[in-house]
């Protein structure tokens, strides 16, 4: 293995570049977290203390690190993107999005998930509706917590060699076998310490960048007219205006997805049941603490479109008119070597920030990709050792068995995710998408929760048909919306299997066919082909084996071949659309296949002649070109998007919000049809646990500004009044 | 985690964190006011590194300060 060293690129051809000051704060930051964690490893030596924190949080500290496991810098750079590609609507995932669902989950649903001292979300499965639910709902989160840390971890790699030009398996070993090291030894306790901090150092960090770009555009009002003077006839400064219609806006998206799907479905799911969230102020030192937790939580998330979707906004107003930069979609800035959406925060950064400040930024970053790492592992930790493990494998082990299960667990869970990093450099497609399908698994929990807690009625077998329905109905949209009946006919960037030898065959062509597709080649095309074929780097990409894709996967991608092949898809798609590709001649020494050759391809029109004159060009190279595919993951199938959610122009954001909002009508309908047909559990069981049965605990009296429920109000009136200001 | 008679506060780490992190921040601002860079940033005329690396020693300091380990809560 021949690693280029951490800091080799940082000095050229990298987006940020990085001074000595800057590198002494990131390592400061590292020896900062270590040294917690070895701190901390006193204060985690029962279950209770290295899975729950002790239940000692107060209200802030549990607030902070509510919120903080969910500002990953992943998160920070998607949004601020998102801010960038489609404006105001970017910030919605901060408002309805959101607020909504926190506020009810510390007023209507924390009593019962503290009250009942479970350790997990599946926790509360097991008391409400058995051992079924909560084992599917532990081996489900179990599993989807480990993989999808790994593809963050590997994004966080590649975005660090992107901005940095650091080395890719260094960036992934060192900053997982520090968190593997802290959160092993501290536990919950050392996670929530660390989110706690991140939450200061991504505010310190990134917070000057919209105060000196505001500085720069001349105030808000001077930020939206630049925008609205540089996009004419397109609506970028309001919040709902444009959502009217799902043509109205680039989501695609109407007004119900984003009020349903968005604000209903997936917020709540996600905010009331993912338990990598809930456990943070689960473990509150009170009742009312956990409650204020979850609404000061509430308000920071509120305040975070100032670091994020603000940023964005100013990208899209300062970075053209003054740098002379439009970013483009991923595909489009790798194939011509411009910038991507998702650089605008880091560009921004690289903006205003100089030495010393740029390293907080950066500190920032890394530390936002660490603490939801440790998050992911030490939610994995718990579920994995109370959900899974004591009661399948060890039910009546002491206290400190399972504690050590923990330490080794985070431990484990950290190299598999590790494993998984690695994995998705070669499939990306496949574990990028399982972060949504994640996303459609706790829809269907938080279905099967609410109508526990709500419902006495809903029996143990309701709650598992339910979470089994709505998940299943969630990974079938999912499939469905990606299917093609007809087969998937364009060629995609992916398709060119062997680009190499693809351009030397239709450099030299060498077989009547190659000198067809040549010959329709466009000029620039044929150009951009005599110059790869004449370089160095068809060599190295012919390199087989492993370790060589690993590597050629994880290095930055070569500007000049990616011209190349996203010019000759191109190019042999206009191919495919032409009759008349088909001679006898052209194919003889091409095996086709009995059907093939008996079709007339003079008859065939539009759509049944490009799938035609695809398996014919997959024939001639086959080693090269990739046959089509009933199921396209990275494409959407319109005619299909448009039952799930009622537009053929539906993106993908609007068609897993709608998907979302199906699935949870499905789970409940499924709880209550079940339920009705099946015993439920006798009152006595779960007095504890559902509304009307559950006696809340008295916490005595307190002043009316320590009232959560007051808190609540005013937190729900402060995000109408914001979304009218911004209508 | 309640402030107890033996752990120290989140607070104290963060506030040594920052308090650091502002000097070395501070300094360099000092520094390239000193001897200004021939690459400059946007608004570098504004000074951010200083008065931002100040506000990091304050903050920093006040935590650090207030929750600083031996304390009584």
């Amino acid at each position: 293995m021949n690693f280029t060293p951490l800091f080799a690129a940082a000095s050229g051809g990298t987006l940020l570049r990085l001074t000595p000051v800057d590198l002494l704060i990131i390592v400061i930051y590292f020896v900062m977290v270590l040294i917690i964690g070895g701190y901390l490893r006193k204060y985690a030596s029962t279950g209770e203390e290295f899975f729950m924190a002790g239940r000692k949080m107060t209200a802030w500290i549990a607030g902070l690190s509510f919120i903080s496991a969910n500002l990953s810098s992943l998160e920070t750079m998607g949004w601020s993107a998102m801010a960038y590609q489609y404006g105001m609507l970017g910030a919605h995932a901060y408002l309805i999005g959101a607020i909504p669902a926190i506020l009810f989950l510390a007023v209507v649903m924390m009593p019962f998930y503290y009250i009942c001292k479970t350790h997990s979300v599946p926790g509360y499965l097991k008391l409400r509706y058995g051992e079924g639910s909560r084992v599917l709902a532990g081996v489900s989160f179990t599993f989807m917590t480990v993989l999808v840390c790994g593809v963050n971890m590997f994004a966080m790699a590649s975005v660090l060699h992107l901005l940095l030009g650091w080395n890719i398996h260094v960036s992934i070993w060192v900053s997982s076998l520090t968190v593997a090291v802290y959160v092993a030894l501290g536990g919950l306790l050392s996670a929530v310490f660390n989110e706690v901090l991140q939450f200061f150092l991504i505010w310190l960090g990134i917070l000057l960048v919209p105060i000196l770009g505001l500085v720069e555009a001349g105030g808000l009002s001077g930020m939206m007219d630049r925008i609205n003077a540089a996009n004419p006839g397109t609506n970028f400064t309001s919040l709902w205006a444009n959502m009217g219609s799902a043509s109205d806006n680039p989501m695609g998206m109407h007004w119900t997805g984003m009020v349903f799907g968005l604000g209903l479905a997936v917020s709540f799911g996600y905010w009331c049941t993912d338990f990598l969230q809930v456990q943070r102020v689960m473990a509150a030192k009170s009742l009312r603490a956990a409650q204020n937790g979850t609404i000061i939580g509430a308000v920071l998330k509120m305040c975070v479109p100032i670091i994020v979707t603000l940023p964005g906004l100013l990208g899209l107003a300062i970075l053209q008119e003054k740098a002379g930069i439009k970013l483009l979609p991923e595909h489009e800035a790798q194939a011509t070597g411009g910038y991507s959406y998702n650089q605008v925060l880091p560009l921004m950064m690289a903006r205003y920030l100089g030495p010393g400040l740029l390293g907080l930024g950066v500190t920032a970053m890394i530390a936002g990709f660490m603490s939801g790492m440790a998050g992911n592992v030490s939610a994995f930790a718990t579920v994995w050792t109370y959900d899974v493990y004591q009661p399948l494998l060890n039910r009546n082990a002491p206290d400190r068995h399972y504690v050590s299960m923990g330490r080794w667990c985070s431990i484990i869970g950290v190299l598999i995710a590790i494993v998984t990093a690695y994995a998705s450099m070669l499939f990306s497609n496949i574990l990028v998408y399982l972060q949504v399908l994640v996303l459609f698994f706790i829809v269907p929990l938080f279905g099967v929760v609410i109508m526990g807690m709500l419902w006495k009625q809903a029996t143990p077998a309701g709650g598992f048909w339910g979470l089994a329905t709505g998940t299943l109905a969630s990974i079938c949209m999912f499939l469905y919306v990606h299917w093609f009946p007809g087969w998937y006919v364009p060629f995609m960037e992916k398709d060119v299997k062997d680009l190499p030898a693809l351009a030397q065959k239709l450099h030299s062509a060498s077989t009547p066919i190659a000198a067809h597709v040549s010959q329709n080649l466009s000029p620039q095309t044929r150009q951009l082909l005599a110059d790869f074929v004449g370089s160095d780097k068809v060599g190295a990409m012919q390199q087989k084996g492993l370790w060589n894709r690993l590597q050629q996967a994880v290095r930055t991608p070569d500007p000049e071949v990616l011209r190349v092949r996203t010019a000759l898809v191109k190019d042999l798609n206009s191919l495919l659309n032409q009759p008349g590709l088909y001679t006898a001649e052209r194919f003889s020494g091409v095996s086709l296949d009995q059907a093939a050759r008996q079709t007339d391809p003079s008859k065939l029109k539009s759509e049944d002649l490009a799938r035609f004159n695809r398996r014919l060009l997959v024939s001639a190279f086959p080693a090269e070109l990739a046959p089509m595919r009933k199921l396209e993951a990275t494409q959407l199938n319109p005619r299909h998007a448009e039952h799930i959610a009622t537009s053929p122009k539906a993106q993908d954001m609007a068609v897993n919000m709608f998907s979302a909002f199906w699935s949870l009508l499905l789970t409940i309908g499924t709880v209550i049809m079940v339920s009705l047909f099946t015993r439920p559990k006798p009152d006595s069981e779960i007095k504890h646990l559902v509304y009307g049965l559950a006696p809340l605990p008295d916490e005595g009296q307190c002043p009316w500004y320590e009232k959560p429920v007051f808190w609540a109000a005013v937190v729900g009136v402060v995000l109408v009044i914001v979304n009218i200001i911004f209508w | 985690m309640e402030h107890g008679h033996h752990q120290v506060p989140i607070w104290f780490f963060i506030g040594a964190l920052l308090t650091v992190y502002g000097v070395l921040i501070l300094g360099v601002g000092i520094y390239s006011l000193a001897n200004p860079p021939i690459q400059k940033v946007a608004l570098w005329e504004k000074h951010a590194d200083i008065w931002w690396g100040a506000l990091l020693i304050i903050i920093g300091l006040i935590y650090a300060i207030r929750f600083r380990p031996g304390r009584s809560p």
